[in-house]
C-alpha cells in the first residue's frame, strides 16, 4: 500500500443546493496545499463538483471520500439510494432525470456522469436500485 | 486584457470591491446551463450568465475563471456576492445584453475558449 497523504470525508445532503459545492471547494483547497498540479487540480475540481451535485440532485444523501497518495488522487461517492435503473442511459450526454428545482438553477443538462468520466483517469460506477450508487474516480499524480 | 480594462469596455460596475482587477481575462463565454459550463469552463474566462445563485460562484471558482458578468443590469443575490467576495471571485454587472457584451469582448481581441 502506498502512503496516504490525505484522507477526508464529506457528508452531502439531498436537495441542499445552498451548500452544494462546499465539499468540492474544500477538496480543491486541500489538493492545492499539497502542491497538486493545476491540470489535475482542475480535473478533480470539475469531477468532484459534478459528483457532489449528483448527490444533491439525485440521491437520498451520501458522502464523498477523498484519498491522496503520492501516486494518485481517489474520489469516491457513496449514496443511500435510490440507485440508477439504467446505467447506459445515465452515462449518455443530455439524458437527465433532474427535478424542476435543479433545472431552474441551471443543472440537469445530463452532462454530469459523462463529464466525470472525461475528467478522471479511471472511472467506475456501480448501482443497485433500492440500495444506492458508488462512483470511484482516480486521477494520476505520477 | 485585464478585468480593469474590461470594465469600461462593457460599461460595467464591479460588484466585488475586493477582487483583483489586475487579473488577465484569457477568454470569453456565455451560457446559463451550469452543468454545461462545468464541462467548458476555463482558467481566466470571463463568463456572461443571467443566473444569480450561489452555485454560479462555485462553478466560476472551480474553473478558476477571471470574472462573472451579469448582463442587462441583473442584480446578483447578496449571498452570492458575499461568497464571491470571500473567495476572491470578481462579479461585474453591465447594462448591455449578453450578445453585446460578447460582441465587444470578441472585437477587442478576447478569444473564444479553446
Amino acid at each position: 500500500m502506498s502512503q496516504t497523504l490525505l484522507h477526508a470525508e464529506y457528508p452531502v445532503e439531498a436537495e441542499d443546493y445552498t451548500c452544494a459545492g462546499e465539499a468540492s471547494a474544500d477538496i480543491k483547497r486541500k489538493l492545492k496545499q499539497l502542491g497538486v498540479s493545476s491540470n489535475v487540480l482542475r480535473r478533480v475540481a470539475v469531477a468532484s463538483y459534478e459528483v457532489e451535485l449528483n448527490l444533491v440532485i439525485h440521491s437520498e444523501g451520501g458522502a464523498l471520500t477523498l484519498e491522496v497518495t503520492p501516486e494518485q488522487v481517489t474520489l469516491i461517492s457513496r449514496d443511500r439510494g435510490p440507485g440508477i435503473p439504467n446505467l447506459e442511459l445515465a452515462m449518455r450526454e443530455g439524458w437527465s432525470t433532474a427535478s424542476e428545482t435543479a433545472r431552474s438553477l441551471g443543472f440537469g443538462a445530463g452532462m454530469g456522469l459523462p463529464n466525470m468520466k472525461r475528467n478522471a483517469d479511471t472511472f467506475a460506477i456501480d448501482s443497485t436500485v433500492g440500495e444506492g450508487t458508488t462512483i470511484e474516480m482516480g486521477f494520476r499524480l505520477a | 486584457m485585464t478585468i480593469q480594462e474590461l470594465i469600461p469596455l462593457i460599461e460595467a460596475v464591479n460588484k466585488t470591491p475586493q477582487a483583483d482587477l489586475g487579473r488577465e481575462v484569457l477568454c470569453g463565454y456565455t451560457c446559463d446551463l451550469l452543468s454545461w459550463v462545468m464541462g467548458h469552463g476555463q482558467e481566466g474566462m470571463a463568463w456572461v450568465t443571467v443566473q444569480t445563485h450561489m452555485n454560479v460562484i462555485a462553478v466560476a471558482l472551480l474553473s478558476d475563471m477571471a470574472c462573472v458578468i451579469m448582463p442587462e443590469n441583473i442584480e446578483m443575490e447578496q449571498e452570492s456576492l458575499d461568497k464571491a467576495q470571500a473567495e476572491g471571485m470578481c462579479v461585474l454587472m453591465s447594462p448591455l445584453s449578453g450578445y453585446e457584451i460578447c460582441g465587444r469582448m470578441h472585437a477587442s481581441g478576447i478569444p473564444d475558449k479553446e
